[in-house]
């Protein structure tokens, strides 16, 4: 059984149809990239998946789990963690702080052990800090751990959004345009990470505009075009797609990788 | 790489380490033992002064419950609400009841916050001005609810000859509990504010779906938040009714709960001593200023349009410097 299924999703705004009756399977371990030209509907179907949106239509089961309609965190909870596109991070925060923080469903005390600082939530805090350290390093942001979130340059804040989702312990991690508004060596060195994120188990999803990154990371694409899925299968194989080569058509060759 | 000059570490500490500073931990109880022991002393008798700090502190109390919305980053003008309800439920046990004072206290604690959850689960949906607006009509919505409780509240002749709590009937006594509930207050609020519940709740202020995207249930932490508030509100008006031994529908006005929140932002949202510095800086300076009272609603306009041009993070970020601790 596939871990993620997106079944027949559909979201409706008013008269527009941003996704029509989008249908594919994620498999475990595997990096799979939606693309798509610009307003096909990507991030709505990105957050149809993470669960910030109620779809019109249609389901995302999780190990043959329904969750799309429920709540965000509940999702986040069940494996499911998204990234925000930008920066979107605690800015008021040092990197570590977001991180820690980002550790909350690890979280063993209760509410009431957390005010009074119970042995359990004392040591709770006490592995958080070890494990944002580790994820930082990991993450390549071990040396500005300190520093306030609002002092990082921006490709710095891109890793530690994702660092913020590791300490969440993903299943499946979704990437809302990871490589959006880098240059050549900062692509290369997240295409590194994201392959580095896989490699530690954590099926990776992703959303990118990006086009010769995604033919280099991905495992498999699915293509995007009005809203409606008009080819899936490995970087190879879309490329090649007559009816990927007709949405893209204008474009030029190098955009689809060749 | 480095792009931006980088400044240097932080200072603010993380949930589980134990805190930094012997030397303001030491501060703090010197503070506090003076507050405790040497104003009573000096001020024995003096009870108009005396009457004047007890007023501060639990305004003070008061407002460190609108500082823990404001950690949520909501503006919350219905203090004023909880505080009457506080007092109501203390009135009304105690005079019809005849329960204890000590009963009464935790009691109002108690309504305040259960009646803050069943508000504010709807309502925390909202932000901003939104929320700022509807929390303002709240506190005009009680009063009209107690106007009009028939015989309960007594309606515009509100509750009187409330009795006062055991072994507490001079200035000096109200004034030695005032400073008590103060103190545990702001213990207890600090406790919050840097414990992982503070933690969340700034970053719900900073963004909500960010939270919720690592699995925070956002609207039960907001809902713990106004809760947390509604509570310190209701001991506030439970202490005021056996302080005055009254309560009427007129007691709080919307002009308090604009008044708790003023105090919040004059003495900063950044810190929790914020809302203490507010109150006892507007408290004082407008008892010592008694001309100026008639003029109190236009001053406290200018002030608040004053602080938020030039400090927009309160008295407290200069003494911080840098505004570094935001």
């Amino acid at each position: 059984m596939s871990l993620l299924r997106v079944q027949d999703l559909t979201k409706r705004f008013g008269g527009l149809v941003a996704v029509n009756d989008v249908s594919f399977d994620v498999e475990a371990g595997e990096i799979l990239s939606i693309i798509g030209p610009n307003g096909a509907g990507k991030s709505t179907l990105f957050k149809l998946i993470a669960s910030f949106l109620k779809p019109t239509a249609g389901r995302v089961l999780l190990e043959g789990e329904e969750i799309s309609g429920l709540k965000p965190h509940i999702v986040a909870r069940k494996g499911v963690v998204r990234t925000f596109q930008e920066t979107t991070v605690f800015k008021e925060m040092t990197a570590l702080e977001n991180v820690v923080v980002a550790h909350h469903l690890r979280l063993k005390a209760g509410l009431l052990g957390v005010y009074f600082a119970s042995p359990r939530a004392r040591a709770d805090e006490a592995s958080f800090r070890a494990s944002a350290s580790e994820i930082l390093d990991y993450l390549g942001l071990g040396h500005v751990k300190h520093e306030r979130a609002r002092n990082l340059p921006h490709g710095y804040l891109r890793a530690l959004g994702i660092a913020v989702a590791m300490a969440a312990e993903p299943r499946v991690l979704l990437l809302d345009e990871p490589f959006a508004g880098m240059n050549p060596e900062e692509k290369d060195r997240a295409v590194r990470m994201v392959r580095g994120i896989r490699d530690r188990g954590i099926t990776v999803l992703l959303v990118e505009h990006d086009m010769p990154s995604v033919m280099r990371i991905s495992d498999r694409i699915v293509v995007i075009s009005f809203g409606t899925k008009i080819a899936e299968g490995t970087p190879e194989a879309v490329r090649n797609d007559p009816a990927v080569i007709e949405a893209y058509l204008g474009a030029e060759d190098e955009t689809l990788g060749h | 790489m480095r792009t931006q000059p980088l400044s240097p570490p932080a200072t603010t500490e993380l949930p589980g380490r134990p805190r930094a500073g012997l030397g303001r931990m030491a501060l703090a109880v010197v503070a506090a033992l003076l507050y405790l022991v040497a104003v009573p002393l000096l001020l024995a008798d003096r009870p108009y002064f005396l009457n004047v700090l007890t007023n501060a502190s639990i305004l003070s109390f008061a407002s460190l419950g609108v500082w823990v919305t404001f950690t949520i980053g909501r503006i919350n003008i219905a203090q004023g609400a909880f505080a009457m309800i506080g007092g109501y439920v203390t009135a009304i046990l105690s005079t019809r009841y005849g329960l204890p004072f000590w009963l009464c206290l935790p009691f109002s604690a108690v309504v305040a916050a259960l009646v803050g959850i069943a508000i504010g689960l709807p309502i925390l949906r909202l932000r901003g001005v939104y929320f700022a607006m509807i929390t303002l009509s709240l506190t005009e919505a009680v009063r009209l609810a107690f106007l009009n409780g028939g015989d309960l509240t007594k309606g515009a002749t509100g509750i009187v000859n409330i009795p006062q709590p055991a072994g507490i009937q001079t200035p000096v006594a109200f004034y030695l509990l005032a400073a008590c509930l103060l103190i545990l207050g702001l213990l207890a609020v600090r406790r919050l504010a840097t414990s992982r519940i503070g933690w969340v709740f700034r970053s719900l202020r900073q963004n909500e779906d960010l939270a919720a995207s690592f699995g925070v249930d956002v609207a039960r932490y907001r809902v713990v938040a106004f809760a947390f508030s509604c509570a310190m509100g209701g001991i506030a008006g439970s202490f005021f009714a056996v302080f005055h031994q009254n309560i009427y529908p007129a007691s709080y006005s919307v002009q308090d709960s604009i008044n708790f929140m003023l105090y919040c932002f004059l003495g900063g949202l950044d810190h929790v001593l914020g809302p203490v510095v507010g109150a006892f800086l507007l408290v004082i300076a407008f008892e010592l200023l008694g001309e100026l009272q008639q003029y109190q609603a236009l001053l406290y306009g200018i002030l608040m349009i004053v602080v938020m041009l030039f400090l927009p993070n309160g008295i407290l970020s200069l003494e911080l410097g840098r505004g570094d601790r935001r």
